[in-house]
């Protein structure tokens, strides 16, 4: 029925283009599309498109950036409309991810969670140099599935054996994972600390993710 | 004993890579960054002095904006020609524009271990091992800490690197793992200790300090506040960009170069404005962002650009560079590794950049490697011959000895051949024997270079630092752990 729009969704994603997504986005409400119907049979089939040219080296980390950012902002204009339809949408995790305390390195973290996020978790983005006690706070306030904290100094990555035994203290493990990264960051450390998983990159990072909520 | 320093003096080669225009053009895109987007300088201290000088600051963002005219002035008083001293004078390095010095790469966090081969986590010892090599390489002029001390604790942990140095070298040690205020005031505490106190220190600084900028357009608290206590102490102090085309930079190299450009003379106006007069110097490893992965790569023809670009930057503000060469991405030191440290050094040192960062790490600077350390070593070797480019003269043109053996023949007997022979290079880690030699045996240079390593490492003796410094070096670190 809406098959131009919805294509017109999966087009507007796999530009990468927000303005458009949300443009589109607007108009499945004003149409009276179930915004779940235009997430599913819309954007997700450009992400998907993004993804699998990215998975065979056509497409590069900046347009499945883009794309993901497009996804992002197409969400949040449904978002209302979904709550006030009372419906939701199927998150793989919840995911709080931030930089340890001491550690103002961004990058990384951010490309983390903009890709778990275009690849279906819901992710809370607490930011660089946070406390432990924000991190660990905020997992069990919004009884997060998966922590995700990452350290770019040798110095400041000691902290991330903090989280895991701040977790532990308050026994939300095993049921919440760990996953850490960051340069100085490798598998002896992850079993030292007895974290869940680790990756090198992004997109490693989600399928780290997917595993550990057994996607 | 304290061995001589090779370092490239009065090339013979030449780049002319950007033109006077072009560099002008990075210059003004550089102030038009500071002006317009600002410059993010998270530290009370620094927003104070920014402020005190006219700059917009946002304290909210701590984001400081500040005019060309600003900048310009202040990058006006920074001296263009110093030395970094050594432990030993003979070691000095004037930092005079007509010398390239080669330091140890950091900070590295995993070691290929010298006996076993395996990989794993580096600590203390590895710190000291590897110094103690630099120590006898002539073509390591100074040190930086080339792995972390990851059995010392967190917070004194860049104090016991910095000690491990001078324990173990006579040559200059600068620091790249020094990024609080607490630590930096132990660290000039060590240096005076091992300068002679306070006076001699600031004549001749045994230690130089070198930050990272946080790109995009950002500075790190620590950085910047630990920095402003080395530069009131006269030491040497530098700014590093390493903004990645892609991620941390624009996409394209111009436009990387300008917000890296941004990130090091702002930094360095900062340091002018409190300490005027204060030895600072430019450094720079920027790179392009791997299109799949986004990592760090530590090599590729952009890394080789701006190793060659970078200089005519810092030549303009009148300042010494320290400019990231070596330290590729490869995971073993293999053919990527020979290409990749080959080029960045060579087009880095072509322009002349002063000081060149550095051997012996693998995988973006992540995992040290012996056998690389020292096949960088021979690679600077290649380069430094190169550097001093064919002499044309009467002695160079043989002119009797080609009279002499005539058509066909031989010069192997000649005078003129004996006196000039050991002009020729002879490669440590080259492989020219015999093919059937090669396949009896077939190692090739790792092997030499881990057996060269081991033998460093047994023979060796630096000159020793007097027992009674040493004694006061652990009291400073033991009083800054008692805090």
């Amino acid at each position: 029925m809406h098959n131009e729009l919805f294509q017109s969704m999966a087009q507007s994603i796999i530009d990468g283009d927000s303005e458009e997504s949300a443009e589109l986005a607007r108009q499945a409400i004003a149409q009276g599309i179930d915004p779940l119907e235009a997430i599913n049979k819309g954007f997700v089939v450009g992400v998907n498109h993004v993804g699998d040219e990215f998975s065979c080296g056509i497409a590069f980390l900046p347009e499945l950036v883009m794309a993901g950012e497009a996804m992002k902002t197409a969400i949040n204009v449904l978002e209302p409309e979904m709550t006030r339809r009372g419906t939701k949408r199927q998150v793989f995790g919840k995911v709080v991810i931030a930089t340890v305390e001491g550690d103002i390195h961004d990058i990384g973290k951010t490309l983390v969670g903009t890709m778990l996020s275009a690849s279906g978790f819901q992710v809370v983005d607490l930011g660089v140099s946070v406390p432990i006690g924000t991190i660990v706070g905020k997992a069990r306030e919004i009884d997060a599935d998966i922590v995700a904290v990452s350290a770019l100094l040798t110095t400041t990555m000691v902290r991330q054996r903090d989280v895991v035994e701040a977790l532990d203290d308050m026994g939300l493990r095993p049921k919440v994972k760990v996953m850490v990264g960051g340069a100085p960051v490798t598998r002896q450390w992850v079993e030292e600390i007895g974290a869940d998983g680790y990756s090198e990159d992004a997109i490693g990072a989600v399928n780290i993710a997917k595993q550990l909520v057994a996607v | 004993m304290a061995r001589r320093i090779k370092s490239i003096s009065n090339p013979a080669l030449s780049l002319n890579i950007l033109d006077q225009a072009d560099v002008d053009r990075i210059h003004n895109a550089t102030l038009e960054i500071i002006e317009k987007v600002g410059v993010r300088f998270p530290s009370q201290k620094a927003l104070d002095i920014w402020e005190s000088h006219g700059a917009q600051v946002d304290r909210g963002q701590s984001i400081v904006k500040a005019s060309g005219e600003l900048i310009e002035e202040a990058l006006k008083h920074a001296p263009p020609v110093y030395t970094l001293a050594a432990r030993q004078e003979s070691q000095d390095l004037p930092l005079d524009g007509n010398h390239v010095y080669v330091g140890t790469d950091g900070c590295g966090v995993e070691v290929l271990d010298l006996q076993t081969g395996g990989r794993r986590r580096s600590n203390l010892q590895d710190v000291i091992d590897i110094v103690r090599i630099a120590d006898f390489l002539e073509q390591i002029s100074f040190h930086w800490v080339a792995v972390s001390a990851q059995d010392c604790p967190p917070e004194t942990r860049g104090l016991y690197e910095l000690c491990a140095i001078w324990e173990n070298s006579t040559k200059h040690a600068q620091t790249e793992s020094i990024y609080s205020v607490k630590e930096a005031r132990a660290a000039v505490e060590m240096a005076k200790a091992i300068a002679g106190g306070k006076d001699e220190l600031r004549k001749r600084p045994v230690l130089s300090i070198m930050q990272c900028t946080t790109p995009p357009l950002g500075q790190d608290g620590g950085s910047l506040e630990a920095a402003l206590i080395a530069a009131e102490a006269g030491l040497p102090v530098g700014f590093m960009t390493m903004a990645a085309c892609l991620t941390t930079g624009p996409a394209t190299m111009a436009g990387t170069l300008a917000v890296g450009n941004a990130e090091v003379i702002s930094a360095i106006a900062l340091i002018q404005m409190a300490f005027p007069g204060a030895p600072v110097f430019y450094a720079a490893a920027q790179t392009a962002s791997d299109l799949h992965t986004g990592a760090y790569t530590g090599g590729g023809p952009e890394d080789f650009l701006f190793g060659a670009a970078t200089n005519l930057l810092s030549d303009f503000y009148n300042l010494p560079l320290s400019m990231g060469s070596f330290a590729t991405g490869a995971k073993q030191p293999d053919w990527q590794a020979g290409i990749e440290n080959s080029l960045s050094t060579f087009m880095a040192s072509l322009v002349m950049s002063d000081m060149l960062l550095g051997v012996g790490l693998l995988h973006g600077s992540r995992i040290w490697s012996y056998e690389q350390m020292l096949m960088d070593c021979e690679i600077f070797n290649i380069i430094h011959k190169m550097m001093g480019g064919i002499s044309v003269n009467t002695e160079t043109l043989a002119l009797e000895a080609i009279e002499a053996v005539g058509p066909g023949g031989n010069f192997l007997a000649q005078k003129h051949t004996r006196h000039h022979m050991r002009d020729l290079f002879l490669p440590q880690f080259m492989d020219r024997r015999p093919y059937n030699e090669w396949e009896a045996k077939r190692d090739g240079a790792q092997d030499w270079a881990r057996a060269k390593a081991r033998e460093i490492l047994e023979t060796h003796q630096p000159d020793p630092l007097d027992p009674k410094l040493s004694a006061e070096l652990k009291k400073i670190i033991a009083s800054v752990e008692q805090e």
